[in-house]
C-alpha cells in the first residue's frame, strides 16, 4: 500500500509514466511569431490640401540591412495611400489582400469607390481579429487620404488592434524622433489649415533625416506620397537625405581624456 | 566589504512572486541636454521628478554643482545622481586644494566614471558634465555602467529623443552663447511636451571660459498653473463657536541681555595648525 497521501487517486507513475509537468503551465494555442524581415518607422502629417507620408526603403533581417527597395508605402483605389512598418511578409500580405478588396468592389460599378476611413476601418477589423486569434500580423500601419467631407484623413493601427487618429503620426522610433519635430507645425487638428505642402514637406524631410542619424536600422533612400484633397497620389522615389550634417566629428577624439 | 549587499536577493525575488514588488525608486523620468557654443558650454534640465506614474517633485532641481565652473545634469535615480554628484564634488575640492589648480572637467569626469563602474551600474546615474577649466570649455556624457561620450551636443533621459531631435535639427558648429541658450532651452521644451516623464520647467547653466558659471533657475515656466477662477477661502464666522478664549502666542523673555567682545589678545601662545 502506498502511504503518501499526495499518491492517491493519481495513476501509477510505474504504469503510465511521471506526472508531466509541462500540463498545467501549458498556455492556450498561440501562433505569435517572431517578425523577420522589418521596415522601420513610417511617418505621416496633415497639411492645408491633404497628407504626406514617407518611409524609407530598407528592409532589415535583424540588425543586417538586407532590402534596400522595398517599397512601404502604397496606392489603394484612387485616393489613399497606406504606409506599412514591422513584417514584411504581412505587409505582402495585407496588400495583396486591399488588392483583392479594391478589385472585388470594382465588380459593383457603382460610382462608389473606397476611400481611405473605409480601407481603414477595413484594416483595423482583420488586426484586431488577428490579435484576437494570437495570430497577428505583425504591423503598424497608416491610412492616409481624405474623408468623406472633403477634409485630410490620416489613421493608425497595429498588430494589437490599436486605433487612433492625429494631424500627425509615426510608427517605430518615428514617435519618439519625428513626432516632436512635426508637432512643431501641427499639435492640434486646426494647425493643419495653416502649414502650406512646402512647409510640411520640410518637416518631413527634416524627420527622415533625423530617423537617419539616430535610426539604427534606418536608410537614408526613401519615398515620400503626397495625398491631396483634389484626390491626386504623388509618389516621390528614391528620395535621398540632404544637408546631412556629419562635421561634429571633426574635433572629436576618444571617449574623455584621449587628446589625439 | 565594499559595494552592495545583495543578501536580500533571494527574500525579494520570493516577495515579488507572492505579489509584493520592490518599490520603484524615485527617478527623474528626465530630459537634459548640453551645447556646446563658442566660448563655452551650457546645459540645460526640465524639472519634473517621477515615482513611477506620479509626478513626485514639479519643480525640483536636476542642475548639480560639481565645482564653481564645472556644473552636471543628472537622469536616472533622483537619489543616485544627488549623491553621487555631491560626493564626487566634494572630492574635487579636495583634489583641487591639493593641486592649487582649477579643478578640470576630465578630473570630474573620471572620478564619476570609476565610481559608477566600481558599483556595475547599480547605481543608476546617467550624467551630463560639463564646464570650463584652464584647458577650455568641455561637455561629457557618462552612463550609470561607466561609460563616457565626448560631444558638441549630448542629451540623455527619457525625454532625449525629443531632446536630439531638436539638437540635430538646429544645431551648428559655430554658435553664439544667446543661440546655444535658445536650442538648449527649445531642446528640452521637446521633452516637456512629447515626453511624459518630463514637464515644468526648464533650468539652465551657462559656463562661459573667464566668467563665473551663471545659473538660470527656471529659465523658462512654460507651465505655470493659471489663476483660479474664484476665491475658495473661508469667510470669518463660517464655522460656528460656543466658547472663545484668547491667549498671547508672544511672552516677552525674562532674560537679561550682557554684551561681550572677543578679539586676539596679541601675548600668550597660539594655537598650533601645521604640525
Amino acid at each position: 500500500m502506498d502511504h503518501m497521501p499526495e499518491n492517491w487517486g493519481r495513476p501509477r507513475s510505474d504504469v503510465y509514466g511521471s506526472y508531466q509537468h509541462a500540463i498545467h503551465s501549458a498556455g492556450p494555442q498561440s501562433h505569435t511569431q517572431v517578425p523577420s524581415i522589418t521596415g522601420t518607422s513610417v511617418i505621416a502629417m496633415k497639411f492645408n490640401n491633404g497628407v504626406i507620408l514617407a518611409a524609407d526603403n530598407l528592409g532589415s533581417y535583424g540588425s543586417l540591412a538586407r532590402f534596400t527597395d522595398q517599397e512601404r508605402l502604397i496606392k489603394v483605389g484612387k485616393e489613399t495611400v497606406v504606409g506599412f512598418s514591422g513584417d514584411a511578409s504581412d505587409m505582402q500580405y495585407l496588400e495583396s489582400m486591399l488588392e483583392r478588396l479594391i478589385i472585388e468592389d470594382n465588380y459593383e460599378q457603382d460610382g462608389h469607390n473606397f476611400r481611405a476611413p473605409h480601407i481603414y476601418e477595413y484594416l483595423s477589423r482583420v488586426m484586431y481579429n488577428r490579435r484576437s486569434k494570437v495570430d497577428p500580423l505583425w504591423n503598424a500601419i497608416l491610412v492616409a487620404g481624405k474623408k468623406d467631407d472633403g477634409s485630410p484623413f490620416l489613421g493608425y493601427v497595429d498588430l494589437l488592434g490599436i486605433t487612433y487618429s492625429s494631424p500627425c503620426i509615426a510608427t517605430g522610433y518615428g514617435a519618439y524622433l519625428a513626432i516632436p519635430l512635426l508637432r512643431k507645425l501641427v499639435s492640434e487638428d486646426e494647425d493643419a489649415k495653416n502649414v502650406t505642402e512646402e512647409q510640411a514637406r520640410a518637416a518631413i524631410d527634416e524627420s527622415m533625416k533625423v530617423l537617419f542619424y539616430r535610426d539604427a536600422r534606418s536608410l537614408d533612400k526613401y519615398t515620400v506620397a503626397t495625398v491631396t484633397l483634389d484626390g491626386n497620389v504623388k509618389f516621390d522615389k528614391d528620395v535621398r537625405c540632404q544637408n546631412m550634417n556629419w562635421r561634429f566629428a571633426e574635433g572629436i577624439r576618444g571617449y574623455g581624456t584621449q587628446k589625439q | 566589504m565594499v559595494g552592495f549587499s545583495f543578501d536580500n536577493y533571494q527574500r525579494n525575488q520570493f516577495l515579488t512572486a507572492k505579489g509584493y514588488p520592490v518599490p520603484t525608486a524615485t527617478a527623474t523620468g528626465t530630459t537634459i541636454v548640453g551645447c556646446r557654443f563658442d566660448g563655452g558650454v551650457v546645459i540645460a534640465a526640465d524639472t519634473r521628478a517621477t515615482e513611477g506614474d506620479i509626478v513626485a517633485d514639479k519643480n525640483c532641481e536636476k542642475l548639480h554643482r560639481m565645482s564653481p565652473s564645472i556644473w552636471c545634469a543628472g537622469a536616472g535615480t533622483a537619489a543616485d545622481c544627488e549623491f553621487v554628484t555631491q560626493l564626487i564634488s566634494s572630492t574635487l575640492e579636495l583634489h583641487s586644494m591639493s593641486t592649487g589648480r582649477a579643478p578640470r572637467v576630465v578630473t570630474c569626469l573620471t572620478l564619476l566614471k570609476q565610481h559608477l563602474f566600481k558599483y556595475q551600474g547599480h547605481i543608476g546615474a546617467y550624467l551630463i558634465v560639463a564646464g570650463t577649466d584652464p584647458t577650455g570649455p568641455k561637455l561629457f556624457s557618462i552612463h550609470a555602467h561607466g561609460s563616457t561620450d565626448v560631444g558638441y551636443y549630448l542629451s540623455l533621459g527619457s525625454g532625449s529623443m525629443a531632446a536630439m531631435a531638436t539638437l540635430e535639427s538646429k544645431w551648428k558648429k559655430s554658435m553664439t552663447k544667446q543661440e546655444a541658450m535658445e536650442l538648449c532651452a527649445e531642446a528640452i521644451e521637446a521633452g516637456i511636451w512629447n515626453d511624459l516623464g518630463s514637464g515644468s520647467n526648464v533650468d539652465m547653466c551657462v559656463m562661459e571660459v573667464d566668467k563665473p558659471a551663471v545659473l538660470y533657475r527656471n529659465y523658462r515656466t512654460p507651465n505655470e498653473r493659471s489663476t483660479k477662477e474664484k476665491s475658495y477661502v473661508f469667510a470669518r464666522g463660517t464655522t460656528a463657536y460656543m466658547s472663545e478664549r484668547v491667549r498671547p502666542t508672544v511672552k516677552p523673555l525674562a532674560y537679561d541681555i550682557f554684551e561681550e567682545t572677543v578679539s586676539s589678545t596679541g601675548g600668550g601662545e597660539s594655537m598650533e595648525i601645521d604640525g
